[in-house]
């Protein structure tokens, strides 16, 4: 068994992708601080590229204590196995006790990875982590202070909380957009710790030919208000009432799997275990029945509206507000109501 | 990019890791037991969707390029039965992976067991489903070619090979990636790589009556039968890193999703209830 590692420190990958950080960090370091917090120990920010160092300084404003910097040309562009070979590394070296990623295109690529050279546990996709004890079942040992990965699975069916009390670190992913981040701390300053990627000598598998960056004027994620449609809007051309809506209101217009499957909307406004998850201050509900997998991406919004034919639709029970009728009858009085008041 | 890419003689050869998965979208109150678990029993077991892609994924390949196409997956003797859809499909060879020491395996556990098999078939393409819908983990693909030191290219959307190398289209999330890779590689193949292409009438007939041992009272069948059947010990997977025994994740508690709800401010849909609710969201703030 691995040795006392309980003074290990909480590590977030900072994943950036052309010297820019992605929302995830931030989002892994409010949690991260939590967690850091609550076991005492400190929380570091793992930076890796080329000349990326300017970063750190975000990383402290959002909360790290740390940030452990491995800069190499090699790390330019994000390749599995050499993001892979200079984690394991520094890993080894510095023993943390909990390591998370986003669950982002890149951290699915590279924590499966890591996972498995370092032959420890993972839990993908985790909407919440938290810190407790533990008893296993069969051999009735007690752990304390062990991290308790907690997500949905089955399609979103249940939520299992799982835990790797054995084998260290103890590593998971987050979906993107669940956690909160820090208010920015504006001066707050850390330790920047230097490590050499061990890549001399590594042979990378993969050339990386061409990027295309798909830059999508889409941003759910910053939403203050979402206004989100489903299968229940009946046409492409009726999505523009709901994006009428949303312009008067100032908010995003976002859609359920069938809605994007129907070709009623985008792809990237997709809301829900497959697509994006939100949390916005208002959210309206526009003829969506309420699947759980639609339901893991938007019941944390601070507020909801739900409007549904429909009065069984299990999107009422996630709803602080219930409009029982016809969304193109509801939507226009709304409009109109707003209008009028100045909202 | 040259459009005349170079074939290697002999082809490649592709395995293909399929897993069969209780159909997660007719998951009812029927599915659900009193306690709040899920009876898999009641759910239909379908073909891993994304696991389609891949099998696609190969076959186009093959098509291609010439080389054998072999599908695995590991699990129950029920598992045969994707794998009978599989070589109606065009698949040469299938392999049932099955071992009471395996029950119980995490994604650890079963990409070590599944290198095990694959690393035995020394294939130069190995090609997975991106992710599975029961466990939405993602995680079996890119471990299985840690294992193996195969190169790893996940979310898979186009292929083209060239000699030693296959050129790669990759999603990652913020866009395209374009990748030259080395062979061996593994892929994690996506619903964007097209799907898979329908059974061809004349396999049908020639592989519905396929059987791996385990369905056939341990006899095996012989010829376009068989379906190949592997224990742990068969491709030398150490005991102690399968199943329970190889899996440092634990499941701590499990609840099933049951909405409390029902307690929401209902709001007529009349003009009146209507601009009543748009003055108390602007009273709070919440708009305006
Ligand atoms: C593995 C997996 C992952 C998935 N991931 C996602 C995901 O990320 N996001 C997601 O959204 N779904 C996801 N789904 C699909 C999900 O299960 C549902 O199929 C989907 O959310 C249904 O969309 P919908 O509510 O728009 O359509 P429907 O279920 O068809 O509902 C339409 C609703 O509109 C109402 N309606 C009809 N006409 C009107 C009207 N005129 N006015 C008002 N209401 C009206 C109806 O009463 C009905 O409730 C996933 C499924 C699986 C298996
Ligand atoms: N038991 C299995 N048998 C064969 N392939 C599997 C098995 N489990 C996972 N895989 C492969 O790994 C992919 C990812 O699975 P998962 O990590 O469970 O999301 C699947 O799409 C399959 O290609």
């Amino acid at each position: 068994m691995a040795e006392d590692r309980s003074k290990g420190e909480v590590w977030v990958f900072a994943e950036q992708e052309d010297g820019v950080l992605s929302d995830v960090p931030r989002e892994l370091l409010g949690k991260g601080r939590e967690l850091a917090d609550k076991l005492g120990v400190p929380l570091a920010a793992v930076l890796m590229g080329e000349n990326v160092e300017p970063l750190a300084k975000d990383l402290f404003e959002a909360g790290a204590d740390k940030v452990h910097l491995v800069e190499d040309a090699g790390l330019k562009v994000f390749r599995g196995k050499a993001y892979r070979h200079a984690f394991v590394k520094l890993i080894r070296e510095c023993g943390p006790q909990i390591v998370i990623f986003g669950a982002t295109h890149m951290g699915r690529d590279l924590a499966p990875a890591v996972a498995s050279e370092l032959r420890c546990g993972l839990t993908a996709d985790c909407t919440d982590l938290q810190i407790g004890d533990y008893t296993d079942n069969k051999t009735k040992e007690n752990f304390s202070n062990v991290l308790l990965q907690i997500r949905p699975a089955f399609g979103g069916n249940i939520i299992a909380t799982i835990v790797n009390p054995r084998n260290w670190p103890q590593m998971a992913t987050v979906r993107e957009g669940v956690m909160k981040p820090l208010e920015k701390a504006p001066g707050r300053t850390g330790e920047t710790i230097r490590h050499d990627a061990g890549l001399d000598g590594v042979e990378i598998p993969v050339e990386v030919l061409e990027i295309v960056r798909r830059h999508s004027s889409i941003n759910l994620k910053g939403a203050r208000i979402i206004v989100a449609g489903g299968a229940g809007v009946g046409s492409k051309e009726n999505f523009a009432l709901l994006h009428e809506l949303a312009d008067v209101l100032g908010g995003a217009v976002g859609g359920s799997r069938a809605a994007v499957d129907l070709g009623y909307c985008e792809h990237e406004r997709q809301i829900g275990q497959t697509g994006v998850t939100v949390r916005p201050a208002l959210f309206i509900s526009c003829g969506i029945s309420g699947a759980v997998q639609h339901l893991a991406g938007m019941q944390d919004s601070a507020k909801i509206i739900a409007i549904n034919t429909d009065k069984d639709a299990p999107i009422f029970k996630v709803a602080h507000y219930g409009i029982v009728g016809d969304l193109n009858v509801v939507i226009p009085k709304m409009i109109k109501a707003i209008k009028q008041k100045g909202g | 990019m040259n459009e005349c890419k170079e074939s290697r003689s002999g082809g490649y050869n592709c395995v293909v890791c399929i897993k069969q998965v209780p159909d997660t979208k007719k998951v009812t109150g029927q599915a659900m037991k009193a306690d709040g678990t899920i009876n898999r029993a009641a759910l239909p077991a379908i073909f891993n969707p994304e696991d389609r892609n891949a099998l696609e994924a190969a076959l186009s390949v093959k098509e291609k390029h010439g080389g054998t196409v072999t599908a695995i997956a590991m699990g129950l003797p029920n598992a045969c039965e994707i794998l009978r859809e599989a070589l109606m499909c065009g698949a040469d060879k299938a392999y049932l992976v099955t071992d009471r020491k395996a029950a119980g395996s995490d994604t650890l556990a079963t990409s070590y067991i599944l290198s095990c098999a694959v690393r035995k078939l020394n294939p130069d393409l190995v090609f997975c489903g991106r992710q599975a819908i029961d466990g939405d983990t993602a995680q079996t693909g890119p471990q299985i070619a840690e294992k193996l030191g195969f190169a790893a290219i996940t979310y898979l959307e186009g292929l083209e090979m060239d000699g030693d190398y296959a050129i790669a289209t990759r999603n990652i999330g913020t866009g395209i990636e374009k990748d030259r890779v080395k062979l061996p590689a593994l892929f994690t193949v996506t619903e964007k790589f097209g799907e898979l292409r329908p059974y061809d009438v004349r396999r049908v007939m020639k592989y519905k009556k396929a059987k791996a041992p385990a369905e056939n009272g341990g006899v095996a069948l012989e010829g376009d039968r068989a379906i190949g059947q592997f224990s742990c010990d068969d491709i030398g997977a150490e005991p102690e890193r399968c199943g329970f025994a190889g899996s440092p994740t634990n499941v701590n508690k499990i609840v099933s999703v049951v909405l409390a709800g029902g307690d929401y401010k209902e709001v007529p849909a009349t003009d009146e209830g209507i601009a009543h609710l748009v003055s108390e969201l602007i009273a709070d703030h919440t708009i305006g």
